[in-house]
Order: structure tokens, then C-alpha cells, then sequence
């Protein structure tokens, strides 16, 4: 009897252990296989996802895009914006075991800053020097005041790797990267899997109660609902809008929706080249006539279920920055009919859009096309891999373009680039003085509603004869098992794991 | 030994031709086939009278139904009926098969007459290119090519016809290689005739039915091809309906609407099938051990 | 016929010269930037300067041709702009999941297609011999990426029997491996299968009403004995030349079976590499490519030979 005891104890302490012992595994499907993980290098939307866990950066956002601390614990400005001293958090560790100071942190913003082929140098191009003021505080020297940096610091650029596996590593950082994410790297095949487990020595450790993540990209989204469906996953990012009523049907599974930082919306060559003069160019109630003949409801109705938002300006209605005394335009065809009169154009009017080859983009083109036929637009669809549309966008060759962009945290990015004169992303070859000379004030300016001002009367402006269409924001749906409990969605789309517990 | 179709013909006083189809037509598979293909031909070719709907016309209020008494296959994602799209796409893909085999057969044909007829620097030549250019998986270089003259159904069908033409290169370098030793065209070149006339004049009209077999066989392959790069995206462009495209748009919506990828699949399947047979029944036909 | 095999491989260096010019032409054609479609969002001109200068793309094209021609015959592909590893080690990786799969579906076909065959020659005229006819021209006739569709529907979504995609490696797990590859080598495979299944039909026919099985059935020997030893023989002997020269054909398939089913396959690397410009990856899986076909057709000229003495001379 007490043998059966003894076993019977036994084994129930072999089966506590063991379950204390079992490793949880979240199992991500992605929409797209990341490019290098290596944050100076990287420069796609999915390898973000990744570096969500694998990378803490020096500030993060909350649910209202507000920037709060992750590596850095507070930032201050100086009254004529020139100089911007961040303090660190104490006891942070990399995945090496080295420590993290401010010498760390000038090493990774000067990495990114000057390393052969680094795409952050644009997002840090207003900072001259970075100096270390003690081993918890780094000072920024710019060369101009730039409001939008500490934002530009929650993203890639702010990501902090270990200066001695960067150091070593060189470019060849991303085939192993060392951060100080709550997840270290394990291992990649390309194609097939990225696999990370828990940093035991994460600052925030305490939080963390997944061990391991593996991600896997799926590019068929049915193929990843498939997956998510029959429990080969546990969570997935971008499911399509028209998936959304069987997803809400299936009681083991759970949303997570929030609206994007970007906009999806059409490009329209008004100046880049003499074929975009030629057609929108030559007038702005022809843009005009475009937006009025617009449905966008309908739009997102019909391609979407209605679960996208329309939208007009380059950031979403639900951003503080809208500004709502310019809200979505209703559908006039007869405006519209009228405008293009106006103007002396001869219907049907020839526009040759380009579209990304996208399912979901290319069934959007086929919706406007229809519209603004009704308004005397006859609308050739050119559906382009998106390599060679980019050249062409450059080099002017197109009429429309079908452009979406993933969104920034601060809505300067989402308007600078390609509105200025000449700016890198500028393709519609949109080109004012007054409105150059706003969108550098606005860079400058600190609270919010001294920028919403000015972003005010540029809004006026490029509404009326900017190179945009902006046709409506994306929900970022991200589908998850119900076993996941805890899980809370920001605002860029990405996954974050702090909090988040799964059930056995 | 093979004896030259023509004369055998001549002593039958039967013409070739009316050979050829009396013995198709003895098969039924091979029957059904060109019946199909017919059928395939003609509804795509009436297909602005047969069709109930305008295959562009988007309807934002019918998105994405089953099957009905008003639209027969359903509706796609835009609302648009399906059936009539079907229909429509079938000009897309017999166009595409036949303009590009008959690429092929345009640049084939004529090399692998050179290749056979032309001396031996000329085949030595034209073979190392054949052999690069077959040993290159056919959809990759389709996808290149596509890819480089852009997308359209038209760069498509050059895609296809440059990838195919190798085969044909091949076959018929084969087929002279074989005939070029027979007593006939020993004869002609003793009485002087240039190469050139022997090579048009007496050899191509003896190689033609292996050349038509492979070219109806090929037809089928191109079909699936154009499907294949339309289903990449770099095939007919939207609105315009293909059935590979078609598919390649069903595929996100297979848990919601899955008529929406059975009806193209399946005319795929069809007009693929009847070339096949068709094929089947004509090397049956042509073969010359056969009376 | 030893000067039969070094003629031969004499004529693969012209011929694999001209695939790699066929194929490096072809991209050097292809519009759009690679760096460009490299930088994907973050397109700042001094970066792509930068770029275009490291992977040499703003030189000549017979000058990049030059230095991928030098760094080959060292052992070096060159690294892929979009995934910065070394294109020999993604193709290390990605060789062996296609090869599973083309490996798969060539033992699907056979067992499929000659089983058919056989079936179909011995009960010639038959309903069954109509029915096996229909499948393998259904097999030949059916696009691949449709069939994919509708047995992940049919399996996957709607009886949940198999994974919807992905790949296990079968050293990791063997029946989840299994599990993930069944669908997609089986449709890889059927095309195959029909040919297979064709062709020992008509040579089982053939064999069935030759001289050779005649006189064996006049002198008495069980149907089952002559006609499975020696037509089984006459029809196997050119599945050799065919198994090689469907390894082409399967590579081709596999392209858009691994698009579907989500496989990290040689066909989904170079579609992904063709579509975002990473031309040193295409370049070098098509040579590699190449070279395994034109080699594995020799092989299978030798192996014809070899069986086939008559035709030495």
C-alpha cells in the first residue's frame, strides 16, 4: 500500500513537473517571408512583425499612438529643438548577456546612421552627433530641430542591437541577430520558418509568459486562415476583410482589429513627366472630377464587406490628425460631369493606371474604373508587377498609380516624402512653394495642435489639386486561437507578446 | 521501311487527306474531341450573342451569389455573372493556344529544316541552343519572358510560342533526319534540285503529320500555360475575363464562394482534354503503319 | 562508347554557357530596378547609389556577366540581394524539398500509372479499361494549381484530413512530413501518371500480341507467368528515359504546386526571386537547374543504350 503511495506521488510530481516544464509555442503565420533580419538593413512591413519581439527599440506607442518607454525611459528637448538628451533604462541586457549603456546606444544610431546600404539614414538624417553623457544618458546633436524624431526612435531606427555581435557580425548581422527583445533568435530557414525563444534576462521578463514563437510565412491568406482553422496556428496576421464574418463564426477563435496608420490610394501624375501633363496636369478640376466620381463607400462595401474605412486625407479619420473640417466626399457624377467641362476636356478622357499586381488592389482598380467611367474617365488598367511599377512611378511613366503606404507613427511621414518638391516619393511630381514651406514648419513645430494648424492649410491645398487620391485606411486584422488570452493590438499592425498568456 | 504517304495515297486513289480524316474519324474519342473543340470555337466565337451578361459589368449588389435560375454559375467577387465570363474567357484561352503554337510552329519548323538540311556547323549550332533553351524549366522561362515583355495576353501568347518553339525545332530536325536518307529525296537532290526546294517541296509534306499530332498536343499545353501565367498575374489583364485569372482571383474566396473556382477549372479541363484526344486520335490517324 | 560519353559532355560546357547567357539576357531585360524593388518603402536615392554600386549593378552588363562567369568557376553563385545569403546555401536548403517532392510524385506515378497500364492492356475494351483512359486524360488535362486548389478545399478546409500548407521535413518528423507533402506530390505526380499510364498500356499491348508471348501461350505457360515477365520488361525498359525527362517537366510543375501549397521549394524561390529581381538567385538556380537536366538526360541516353545494344553503333 505505501509502495502505491510512494508511485502514486511519483508520478503525479513527474506530471507536475512536466507540465511546468511544457513549452508554450505561438505559431505565427505571416503574409509575407521577411527580407534581412537585421535593423539598419531591413525595409519590409513583415519584418517588423519579427523584430517586434526580437528587437525593443527606445520607445514604443500604446493603443493612441502616444509614445511611451521601452529601452528609453524619458526624452527632453531643448527650447530651440537642437538637442534631444534621452535617459536609458537601467540593468537592460542583451541576448549576449552584454550589458546595454549609452555607449551601445550611439554605437547602433551611428550603425545606423553610416553603414554601407542602411536604410535608416533618411529617418535620421536630421541628427548630426550622438554623444554619450553618462552610461545612462545619450545625447542627440541636430542639425536642424525635427519633431518627428523621437517617433522615427519607435521604430527600426530606435531598435538597439549588441555592439559586439554588430561589431563582429558586420553585415552579415542579420543572419544572427543579438538584440534586447523579449525573444532571442534561434533559428531561420529561409522561406519555411523564423524561430525565437524567451530571454529569460529580458528587462520586462516578468510579463512574458510565451517560450517560444515561430513564425511562418504563407502568402495564399486562405491558405493561413486554413492553418489558423485547423490549429497548425495559433495567431495570423493580415486576414483578408471579406474572411471576417467566418472568422467571427468560429467560436475558437478571437479578432484583433485596429484601423492603419497608412492609406491605400491612387498616385496621380500631375507634373513627374509630359504624359502625366498631358492628362491631370493640365488642370485641377480634372483631379477634382476624379474624387467626386468616387464612391468610396462602395468601394469598401463591395471589396471589403465594409470593413474598411473610407477615407481622404493621408491619415485616417480616426487619427488626432484628421481634420475633420474636410470629411470623405459623397459620390457626384453630375459635379463631376461638369468639372471635366469646365476644364475643356473632350470625354471619354484616356488614364492609364497602373496597379500593382495584388488580388485585392487589382479588384479595388476595377471598381474605380467603373465609377469614373460614369464621369467621362475611360480608365485602362495596367496591371504591373510592383518592381517594375516603382520604375515606372520614377520614371514618370504612368497616369495613375495604384500606391498604398504602410503608415508612420507621425503624420509628417505620411505626408513629406511625397508631397514636397522633388522628395524621394514624390511621383505625382506635385510641386508648391507654400506648401514646401508648411511642411518644414510643421517638422519644426512641438504640441499638436500647433502642428494640426499647419497641416490644416496644407490638407486645403492638396485636396484640391495635390497628386493624391486617398481612397480608404485598411483594418490591420489580425485573427488569433481563443486559447490566447491577454493579447492587445497596437495601432501599427504589429504583434507585441507583453501580457499575452496561452491557455494549454 | 516508311514509304512516302503521297505515293502510297496515289496508288489507293485516295488523296492523303481523305485518308487521314476517314481514319479520324473512325475513332470516337477522337470524334468527341473535335466535336468539343468545335463547340469550344464556335461559343467563343458567338460569344457576344450567347452571353446573358456583359462579362465586365459589375453589379455591387449581387456579390459574390451561388448558383441561380439568373445567374446560372454564380457571381465573382465584383458581382459580375459568371457564366458569361466563362464564356468570354474563352476567347483568351483558344486564342492563346493557337497563336502561340502557331508562333512555334512559324520559327520551329523553319530551323529545324536548317538544323537537319543546313549542313553540320548550322546543326551543331542550332542543337546547343535547342538543348539551353529546353533545358530551362518551360514555366520559368515563360515567367522571364512574360515578366520582361510585360503583362498582357498578347506577351503571354509570345511567351508561350518562344518557350514552345524548341520542341518544334527538335521534332522536325528529327523527322528530316529520318526522311532525308529515303530513296525520294536521294532522288531529288541527283536530279539537282537546290536544297531549299527539296527541303519545302519534298521533305516538309512527309513530316506534317508528326507535326500536326505534336502541334494539337502542344495546343493543349499552351492552354494550360496561358492559364498558368495568367494565374501569376502576367497574363490577360482584368476586366478582360481568362480563365486562369479567374482562378487566381477565386482562390481567396474559397471558403465563401468556392463556384467561384470550380467553373473556369473546369473549362479548362475541357477545352485541354479535347486537344489531347483530338491529338490522340490524329497520331492513330496518321500513323503510317496503320492502313 | 566511352567516345560517345566524352562527346557528349563535351557539348554541356556550350550549352550551359548558353543557358546562363539566355538567362542573365533575360534579366538584364526584365524592367524595373532590382534595387528599387529591393528597398521595398525606404527608397532614399543615397541608398540605392550605394546598392546599385555593391552588387555592381551600374556597370555593363557583360561586365557583371564576367564576374558572376569568374565567381562560378570558383565555387561562388553569389549572394541574394533581397535575403543577403549565399544563393548556394539557399539552394542547399531548398534543393531537398522539391527533390522530396518530385521523388514523391515519381513513385506516386508509378505505382499509379503502371498499375493502370497493366489493368487497362489486360482488360482491353472494357468498361475498366474506358474508365482507367478517362482518368489518365483527365490527369494530363487538368491544370495543377486547379487540382491544388480543390484537394486543399476538399482535404484541408472542408475534412480537415491534412495541413492546408507548409512543409515538415521528414529527418524532423516523418509522418507530419508525409502528412504536408501527400497532396502536393500527388499532384505534381498525376500528370505523370497518365503518360505512364499510356504508355504501358501500348507497350503491354504490343508485348501481348508479339511473336515471343504467342509461342509461349502455344506452349502452355500460365497467361499471368508470360505475359507480366515479358511485356513488364519490354515496358520498362524507356520509363527510364522517361522518369529523367519528367524531372524537367516536374520542376516546371513544381513551380506553381509550391506557389499553393505554401512549399519552401526550389519553384517558390526562384517565382519569388524572378518577381522581386534577385538575379544572382535566379542565375544560379537555373544553372543548377540546367545542369541537372541535361545530366540526368544523359544518363538516361547511356542507360538506353546500355539496355539497347542494337543501338551502340
Amino acid at each position: 500500500m505505501k509502495r502505491l503511495a510512494i508511485a502514486a506521488a511519483a508520478a503525479g510530481l513527474l506530471i507536475g513537473c512536466s507540465s511546468a516544464f511544457a513549452q508554450t509555442t505561438l505559431r505565427v503565420g505571416l503574409a509575407e517571408d521577411p527580407d534581412v533580419l537585421d535593423p539598419t538593413l531591413a525595409r519590409t512591413y513583415v519584418g517588423r512583425i519579427v523584430f517586434a519581439s526580437l528587437c525593443d527599440k527606445l520607445f514604443d506607442i500604446d493603443e493612441n499612438v502616444n509614445i511611451v518607454p521601452q529601452l528609453a525611459l524619458s526624452h527632453e528637448t531643448t527650447e530651440d529643438g537642437k538637442t534631444v538628451t534621452i535617459k536609458l533604462r537601467p540593468g537592460v541586457k542583451f541576448h549576449d548577456g552584454e550589458a546595454m549603456d549609452a555607449a551601445a546606444v550611439k554605437a547602433s544610431l551611428e550603425r545606423h546612421m553610416t553603414m554601407q546600404g542602411s536604410f535608416r539614414k533618411p529617418e535620421l538624417a536630421a541628427v548630426d552627433k550622438v554623444e554619450v553623457a553618462d552610461p545612462l544618458t545619450v545625447r542627440l546633436l541636430l542639425k536642424s530641430p525635427f519633431s518627428p524624431l523621437i517617433a522615427q526612435l519607435t521604430d527600426r531606427a530606435g531598435m538597439v542591437m549588441s555592439a559586439k555581435a554588430a561589431a563582429e557580425a558586420g553585415d552579415k548581422f542579420g543572419l544572427k541577430p543579438v538584440c534586447a527583445g523579449p525573444f532571442k533568435f534561434v533559428e531561420r530557414v529561409q522561406q519555411d520558418r523564423i524561430v525565437l525563444e524567451k530571454f529569460p534576462d529580458y528587462w520586462n521578463a516578468a510579463n512574458i509568459h510565451v517560450d517560444r514563437i515561430v513564425f511562418r510565412p504563407i502568402v495564399e491568406s486562405t491558405v493561413r486562415l486554413a492553418n489558423l482553422k485547423s490549429g497548425s496556428l495559433e495567431m495570423i496576421e493580415r486576414a483578408l476583410a471579406t474572411d471576417l464574418p467566418e472568422i467571427k463564426a468560429d467560436a475558437k477563435l478571437r479578432l484583433a482589429t485596429v484601423p492603419e496608420l497608412g492609406y491605400q490610394g491612387i498616385t496621380v501624375n500631375i507634373g513627374k513627366s509630359d504624359v502625366g501633363k498631358a492628362a491631370f496636369g493640365k488642370d485641377p478640376r480634372i483631379i477634382q472630377a476624379f474624387n467626386l466620381s468616387l464612391d468610396r463607400e462602395a468601394i469598401t462595401k463591395v471589396a471589403f464587406n465594409g470593413e474598411f474605412l473610407p477615407g481622404n486625407q493621408w491619415v485616417s479619420p480616426k487619427n488626432p490628425y484628421y481634420q475633420s473640417k474636410f470629411p470623405v466626399p459623397k459620390r457626384d457624377i453630375a459635379k463631376a460631369k461638369e468639372l471635366l467641362k469646365a476644364a475643356g476636356v473632350s470625354t471619354p478622357l484616356s488614364i492609364d493606371l497602373m496597379v500593382p499586381n495584388n488580388p485585392e488592389t487589382r479588384q479595388v482598380a476595377e471598381i474605380v474604373q467603373a465609377m469614373a467611367g460614369e464621369a467621362g474617365f475611360d480608365i485602362k488598367i495596367r496591371v504591373t508587377e510592383f518592381a517594375t511599377s516603382l520604375k515606372e512611378a520614377e520614371e514618370g511613366r504612368y497616369q495613375a498609380y495604384m500606391l498604398a503606404w504602410s503608415g508612420r507613427v507621425d503624420p509628417d511621414g505620411n505626408a513629406y516624402i511625397f508631397h514636397k518638391t522633388k522628395a524621394p516619393q514624390n511621383y505625382g511630381g506635385y510641386s508648391d512653394p507654400d506648401v514646401d514651406r508648411w511642411l518644414d514648419e510643421a517638422r519644426v513645430q512641438g504640441p499638436l495642435a500647433d502642428r494640426k494648424a499647419i497641416y490644416e492649410k496644407i490638407t486645403d491645398k492638396l485636396l484640391s489639386e495635390g497628386s493624391i487620391v486617398y481612397l480608404y485606411h485598411r483594418l490591420m486584422i489580425i485573427a488569433h486561437t481563443a486559447k490566447l488570452d491577454g493579447y492587445k493590438q497596437m495601432p501599427d499592425g504589429l504583434i507585441r507578446l507583453t501580457g499575452a498568456k496561452l491557455k494549454p | 521501311m516508311a514509304v512516302a504517304h503521297a505515293q502510297v495515297a496515289e496508288l489507293n486513289h485516295e488523296s492523303p487527306t481523305a485518308r487521314a480524316w476517314r481514319r479520324l474519324l473512325r475513332r470516337k474519342s477522337a470524334v468527341f474531341g473535335l466535336a468539343v473543340i468545335t463547340l469550344l470555337v464556335l461559343i467563343a466565337v458567338l460569344a457576344p450573342l450567347i452571353a446573358p451578361f456583359d462579362p465586365t459589368q459589375q453589379s455591387w449588389t449581387a456579390i459574390r451569389k451561388p448558383p441561380s435560375l439568373q445567374h446560372w454559375f454564380g457571381t465573382d467577387e465584383s458581382g459580375r455573372d459568371l457564366f458569361s465570363r466563362v464564356i468570354f474567357g474563352a476567347r483568351a484561352s483558344l486564342l492563346a493556344g493557337v497563336v502561340s503554337i502557331s508562333i512555334a510552329l512559324g520559327l520551329g519548323v523553319p530551323i529545324g529544316l536548317l538544323a537537319g538540311y543546313g549542313g553540320r556547323w548550322m546543326d551543331a549550332v542550332i542543337g546547343r541552343i535547342t538543348d539551353a533553351m529546353l533545358a530551362i524549366p518551360f514555366l520559368i522561362l515563360a515567367i522571364a519572358l512574360a515578366a520582361f515583355l510585360g503583362p498582357s495576353l498578347q506577351n503571354a501568347m509570345i511567351a508561350i510560342g518562344l518557350t514552345a518553339t524548341p520542341i518544334f525545332v527538335r521534332l522536325t530536325r528529327g523527322q528530316v533526319m529520318a526522311v532525308k536518307v529515303e530513296d525520294y529525296v536521294e532522288a531529288a537532290r541527283a536530279v539537282g534540285n537546290p536544297a531549299r526546294r527539296i527541303a519545302i517541296k519534298h521533305i516538309l509534306p512527309n513530316i506534317l503529320p508528326a507535326l500536326i499530332v505534336q502541334a494539337t498536343i502542344s495546343i493543349a499545353t499552351a492552354i494550360i500555360a496561358e492559364a498558368s501565367l495568367s494565374f501569376l498575374g502576367l497574363g490577360q489583364q482584368p476586366p478582360a475575363p481568362s480563365w486562369g485569372s479567374m482562378l487566381n482571383t477565386a482562390q481567396r474566396f474559397l471558403t465563401n464562394a468556392p463556384w467561384m473556382a470550380v467553373w473556369p477549372g473546369l473549362a479548362i479541363f475541357l477545352a485541354v482534354l479535347s486537344f489531347n484526344i483530338l491529338g490522340d486520335g490524329l497520331r492513330d490517324a496518321l500513323d503510317p503503319k496503320e492502313r | 562508347m566511352l567516345v560517345f560519353l566524352a562527346k557528349r559532355l563535351l557539348q554541356l560546357i556550350p550549352t550551359l554557357f548558353i543557358v546562363s547567357v539566355i538567362i542573365f539576357g533575360l534579366q538584364q531585360l526584365l524592367p524595373g530596378d532590382p534595387a528599387l524593388a529591393m528597398a521595398g518603402e525606404e527608397r532614399d536615392p543615397q541608398v540605392l547609389e550605394q546598392i546599385r554600386r555593391q552588387y555592381r549593378l551600374d556597370q555593363p552588363f557583360y561586365i557583371q556577366y564576367l564576374y558572376w562567369v569568374g565567381g562560378v568557376l570558383s565555387g561562388n553563385l553569389g549572394e541574394s540581394m533581397r535575403l543577403k545569403e549565399p544563393v548556394l546555401t539557399l539552394i542547399a536548403q531548398k534543393f531537398p524539398v522539391t527533390l522530396q517532392l518530385a521523388l514523391m510524385a515519381i513513385v506516386i506515378s508509378l505505382t499509379i500509372g503502371i498499375t493502370a497500364g497493366i489493368m487497362s492492356a489486360v482488360k482491353r475494351d472494357t468498361p475498366i479499361d474506358y474508365a482507367v483512359n478517362l482518368v489518365a486524360l483527365w490527369g494530363i488535362s487538368t491544370p495543377n494549381f486547379w487540382l491544388g486548389i480543390m484537394l486543399i478545399f476538399l482535404f484541408a478546409v472542408h475534412l480537415g484530413w491534412l495541413p492546408a500548407s507548409g512543409y515538415v521535413s521528414p529527418f524532423q518528423d516523418f509522418w507530419l512530413s508525409m502528412q504536408t507533402t501527400i497532396l502536393p506530390a500527388f499532384v505534381l505526380g498525376n500528370s505523370f501518371a497518365a503518360v505512364l499510364m499510356r504508355h504501358t498500356r501500348s507497350a503491354m499491348l504490343q508485348a501481348m500480341s508479339s511473336d515471343y508471348v504467342r509461342t509461349a501461350r502455344a506452349k502452355g505457360l500460365a497467361e499471368r507467368v508470360v505475359v507480366l515477365k515479358h511485356a513488364m520488361r519490354n515496358a520498362l525498359t524507356p520509363i527510364v528515359t522517361l522518369g529523367a525527362l519528367e524531372l524537367g517537366t516536374l520542376l516546371s510543375g513544381a513551380v506553381l504546386t509550391e506557389q499553393v501549397f505554401s512549399i519552401p521549394g526550389f519553384g517558390k524561390l526562384i517565382v519569388d526571386s524572378v518577381f522581386n529581381r534577385d538575379y544572382a538567385v535566379v542565375q544560379g538556380v537555373t544553372l543548377i537547374t540546367a545542369t541537372t537536366y541535361i545530366l540526368l538526360n544523359l544518363l538516361a541516353d547511356i542507360a538506353y543504350v546500355l539496355i539497347n545494344p542494337r543501338l551502340r553503333s
